[in-house]
């Protein structure tokens, strides 16, 4: 159990009421990465939501642990300071705010200017540490942005929502490497803290990400837990009918 | 008819905007202030109340000259530098007979019983002026201080920026007591020639019984470039101001940033006004308002004459806390096929999404505000001085926790 990173049990999520997640189970241990696939509407984004901890997502069944600790409670920002960090599909605009003042706030006092800078060159964004966070960023730029801020968090758990969308066949590259950068991909599996669970629509980001879980999810279910490739090719030649078949 | 006697006309006439100030309810006159040619000997606590308002009098060398007033006296003025001349506006007038060209021109006499009252009983005021292709390094500062409790402190400025000059005006106006009353009527022109540039930064700290009615009027010819910044965030008992800034010569930019923050008990109703009267003008007015308890009527103008003129208008609000109000009104006017203008304006509270998506990051609620209130109250200003910048920020990070 010291490995395991996140566990989720029986985890029911009502938004505004309606009941979206049904007993969805989960485990990620240590230096594993996870993805989810399922079609629109299926509920992955509330999942990712629920487990950073967004108050619109109401916990009304089954709990939350993270490296041992019950935090199906703990606000949002405790459970980033615990660890877990996010990248958002559609990232809100915060007019007037640098994006180097959010970068700085994620280090916590844990690099300088200099370590923003460096994270910039990496993402290919040094010029955009001065302008108003994803105020007027392409698609690509936000992604590329919300995994800048996600390496200066250095969370031990990434929550990636869809970080291949609105991204340019280049840019996926770059996109793959600062994933694996922040996965730890590069140490030996023994010795990665990092884990990841990765929300992906096309399975683009699998080409250049390694995941060793895949997950599918429809209606708020998850229907079937395997081998991300595999589940991946079936899902493109046979949709998620034949996943709903299989899991019948 | 001279400027006296279309004064004593409209000595009665209330403004268009504001309340009504009964200025029979305040003195004119208050004792002579001594010359103090060394303004770093001024009482500490004066100094105090003037740095906060970015009047800095102790090693002045980060600044190209200094006007101050007390009162209704001009206790200092000095210059640090070739091609810049600053005075009391008394002693402007008797050394250059030209001065009256520019007097009661950028804005009439009979505007308003402030305007009256100005010329009828005025007190001094700064005199400031650039001499043509004069880069003025590092900004000028001035301070109108009140002292004396219900004092009615009538100021007329003049600036002037002669062809191809550029400087920056650092101006703090500031009140010494906490709680008396007072009423600070200034009355400013500028007259920005051909090419030249100005900046002027004006920063506000008065207490919750003065009253304080600025009447501003700007000229701006050919190529000139005007940035004007204001910033108020201590309370006030009734501010209104509408400086009205007319773009004359062709290729002319004017801009504004004003930032307001309305504590309990404050009254501000604050506009910008800009007329693009030759080809090829810009404006930008940006105004930041926000309200922890206090009222703010957040005003912009902008007015297109010439061909192909540009203009944007951004009236933001925030009411953070309290019962105030935040009325932004915006408007725009085109005379002409071709003109370019344009506004936002909002009022509201904080999205509750950005505060969780920088919570997301690891900040406190409370973290994730004040960034987002500091990020807010934050404008760019392209051209403004480094030092200026940072007064600027100082003035509105001073102010955040009382904002919070």
């Amino acid at each position: 159990m010291d490995n395991v990173v996140l566990n989720i049990n029986q985890l029911t999520v009502a938004v505004e009421g309606k009941e979206i997640l049904h007993d969805v189970n989960m485990e990620i241990r240590r230096g594993e990465t996870h993805a989810l696939f399922g079609p629109n509407g299926s509920g992955k984004s509330t999942l990712l939501m629920a487990i950073m901890g967004f108050p619109r997502y109401q916990i009304i069944k089954g709990n939350i642990t993270f490296k041992g600790k019950d935090i199906t409670n703990l606000p949002l920002d405790e459970r980033a300071l615990l660890g877990i960090g996010m990248s958002f599909q559609r990232p809100p605009v915060v007019r007037g705010v640098k994006t180097r003042d959010i970068v700085a706030a994620c280090l916590k006092g844990r690099g300088s200017g200099e370590i923003v800078g460096q994270l910039a060159g990496k993402a290919n964004l040094t010029d955009f540490l001065d302008r108003e966070i994803n105020y007027g960023f392409s698609g690509g730029e936000v992604k590329r942005s919300e995994m800048m801020q996600l390496l200066a968090q250095n969370p031990e758990l990434s929550l990636l929502d869809e970080p291949e969308s609105g991204v340019d066949l280049i840019n996926v590259v770059l996109m793959g490497q600062l994933i694996n950068k922040l996965l730890e991909k590069s140490h030996r599996i023994r010795n990665r803290r990092h884990a990841g669970l990765i929300i992906t629509h096309t399975g683009h980001i699998l080409d250049y990400v390694n995941a060793r879980t895949g997950y599918v999810m429809i209606g708020g279910r998850i229907i079937g837990e395997g081998n991300p490739r595999e589940i991946l090719a079936t899902i493109k030649e046979k949709g998620y009918k034949e996943c709903i078949k299989c899991a019948k | 008819m001279t400027y006296k006697d279309k004064a004593k006309a409209a000595i009665s006439k209330p403004a268009v905007l504001g309340e009504d100030i009964d200025l029979s309810s305040y003195v004119s006159s208050a004792e002579e202030r001594p010359y103090q040619g060394d303004p770093s000997r001024l009482p500490s606590k004066a100094k105090e109340d003037m740095l906060g308002v970015g009047i800095s009098l102790d090693g002045t060398n980060q600044r190209s000259g200094t006007y101050i007033q007390m009162d209704n006296t001009a206790i200092h003025s000095s210059v640090g530098q070739e091609g810049l001349e600053v005075m009391a506006i008394g002693r402007a007038l008797e050394k250059y007979d030209w001065l009256l060209d520019y007097w009661w021109r950028a804005i009439s006499v009979d505007t308003d019983k402030y305007t009256a009252n100005v010329e009828l009983n005025q007190h001094s005021g700064y005199f400031i002026r650039a001499l043509p292709g004069c880069k003025i390094i590092y900004p000028v500062q001035s301070c109108l201080y009140l002292t004396k409790a219900r004092l009615a402190q009538n100021a007329h400025n003049i600036i002037i920026a002669e062809e191809d000059s550029e400087i920056h005006i650092i101006t703090g106006c500031a009140t010494a007591s906490s709680e008396e009353a007072g009423l600070h009527l200034g009355v400013s022109e500028f007259y920005l020639k051909r090419g030249a540039k100005v900046t002027f930064t004006m920063i506000h700290s008065w207490n919750p019984e003065v009253a304080v009615r600025p009447r501003t009027g700007i000229v701006v010819e050919k190529d000139a470039v005007f940035l004007s910044n204001y910033v108020i965030m201590k309370p006030v008992h009734s501010l209104q101001a509408n400086p009205v800034a007319r773009c004359v010569g062709d290729n002319a930019v004017v801009r504004f940033n004003n930032i307001l923050v309305a504590p309990p008990g404050s009254n501000m109703d604050l506009g910008s006004r800009v007329f693009l009267n030759a080809r090829d003008t810009k404006t930008e007015i940006i105004s930041r308002a926000i309200s922890t308890g206090g009222n703010i009527i957040n005003r912009g103008y902008i007015e297109g004459d010439a061909p192909n003129v540009k203009g944007h208008l951004e009236c933001r609000g925030l009411i953070l806390k309290g019962r105030g109000v935040i009325h932004a009104i915006p408007e725009l006017r085109g005379n002409l096929v071709g003109i370019d203008l344009s506004h936002e304006a909002a009022v509201g509270k904080i999205a509750e999404e950005e505060i969780e998506y920088l919570m997301a990051r690891g900040l406190t609620r409370t973290e994730a505000t004040a960034t987002i209130v500091r990020g807010f109250l934050r404008v760019d200003i392209d051209g403004l001085p480094p030092v200026l910048s940072a007064e600027l920020q100082r003035a509105v990070e001073a102010s955040e926790k009382e904002i919070m």
